[in-house]
């Protein structure tokens, strides 16, 4: 358990929520490496991947600077239990099939891009200037897996019953993405975070036009599962992160 | 993982223990500025024309063809600095490319320029250079059209009779395309 000293807990743990979302999403992408469909689609998500790892570093290497107890990016990424990580729980569900990782990606990525369009006015610098860079690569996701959702959804009955399957288990871990905490109420008082509740009816109406335009049908509104943010996660992330941190635990301060 | 901002790490490791990187032993960094100004050595002319020279040399790890001037990533040179910007915030190169201009820095003499990264403004493809470009053409490489104007052309044969294959392509920074004349796939760098 971290006993924290920090100054501004506020900001430390919304530069953690934003970096553990980018890194978990990452890490749980790099599992389809080789196993893709196709090779087009093995490159892009790989290169989502990449583009979510190279997020992550920026927020988590803030994070340790503002929490100025001598931890960087990579000590927040690979010593840290799961306790102690702010993802949200939709980041680190399973990838599942094809088309549940392109479900879950469609969910993110069109609140990711919502939320870094919002975050490029931030008044912490830091976070204004990744918003800014990384809000041109999360649009390409966010294309990638819309081009997905309808083209599976819209596709053969298989696709169509996957995808639905796919929407059908995320929807539960949607709300999440919208609550407003203490935290995240602090930090949109400060103008350093997002009001999420700000682009929730432009999210809703942007995820219920692609599914209806993938001839999919709108889940069911179920009960909402929240608490990753409080570090209240499944057992899902603690597998996941044996896999990542396995060998900066294994051979500590190893380097090349 | 990456800084933000300059940092100690950005200086390359000593080679020897003699001549450059001296000021890279722990704990002596701070004093190697105050006690070591390096001075830019006479022959290299001391400008910062000198430093643009430099890195013109630097080629981009991923697409040689090009340097990271051409590529518009050198953000800003004075006397005693070098400001990069990376063209994604994941690109795998950035590390690789700060080492590199680390090492020609160094090896022309100037090993007491520091660099910075930094990521605001946002690097965008409007910054590759001209030459830049013309390179990239002839590396087989097609550049983003301007808005509104959307034919690609095909680096090899010039035909816009053209496709998008795949958005990802190679790198993060390209995507696949595929010439319906001449049928040859070629990399299209994303607009940025």
């Amino acid at each position: 358990m971290t006993v924290s000293t920090t100054t501004d807990q506020a900001l430390f743990d919304t530069l953690l929520r934003l970096g553990d979302d980018a890194l978990i999403l990452g890490q749980r992408l790099s599992e389809w490496t080789g196993a893709c469909p196709t090779v087009e689609v093995d490159l892009s998500i790989a290169n989502m991947a990449l583009d979510l790892i190279g997020q992550a570093t920026h927020f988590l290497h803030a994070a340790g600077k503002v929490e100025g107890q001598g931890r960087d990016g990579d000590a927040l990424a690979f010593r840290r239990d799961v306790l102690d990580f702010r993802n949200c729980l939709l980041v680190e569900q399973p990838n599942g099939d094809f088309a549940r990782t392109m479900a879950r990606q469609f969910l993110f990525s069109t609140w990711q891009k919502m939320l870094f369009e919002h975050l490029v006015s931030s008044q912490d610098e830091l976070i204004a200037a990744v918003a800014a860079k990384a809000v041109k690569e999360v649009t390409y996701h966010q294309e990638l897996a819309e081009e997905w959702v309808l083209r599976l959804g819209d596709g053969t009955d298989e696709s169509h019953k996957r995808m639905q399957d796919g929407f059908d288990w995320l929807w539960r871990f949607v709300p999440e993405l919208f609550d407003m905490d203490a935290v995240a109420t602090e930090m949109a008082g400060r103008g350093i975070g997002a009001d999420v509740s700000a682009f929730r009816a432009d999210y809703d109406r942007k995820v219920q036009a692609v599914i209806e335009e993938a001839t999919l049908t709108i889940p069911q509104d179920q009960r909402p599962i929240l608490g990753g943010r409080q570090g209240h996660h499944g057992e899902h992330l603690g597998h996941l992160l044996a896999t990542m941190q396995f060998l900066p635990r294994a051979y500590p301060d190893a380097t090349w | 993982m990456v800084g933000v901002e300059g940092k100690a790490e950005d200086k390359a490791p000593p080679l020897d223990g003699e001549g450059l990187g001296r000021g890279d032993v722990p704990g002596k960094a701070a004093l190697y500025d105050v006690d070591h100004p390096h001075p830019t050595l006479p022959h290299r002319g001391g400008g910062l024309e000198a430093i643009w020279d430099v890195l013109r040399d630097v080629p981009d790890p991923e697409i040689p063809a090009v340097s990271v001037v051409d590529l518009g990533i050198v953000r800003d040179v004075t006397a005693d600095r070098v400001t990069l910007t990376p063209t994604y915030t994941g690109c795998p190169a950035t590390l690789v490319i700060e080492t590199m201009v680390r090492a020609a820095l160094d090896e022309a003499g100037f090993d007491g320029v520091r660099i910075e990264t930094v990521l605001s403004p946002p690097w965008t493809t409007d910054w590759i250079t001209d030459e830049g470009k013309a390179k990239l053409k002839a590396y087989g490489i097609a550049l983003p059209q301007p808005a509104g104007e959307r034919a690609v052309e095909c680096p090899q044969c010039g035909s816009t009779d053209t496709e998008e294959v795949s958005r990802f392509g190679s790198t993060p920074c390209k995507a696949l395309w595929r010439c319906r004349d001449c049928l040859e796939p070629f990399d299209l760098f994303k607009c940025h």
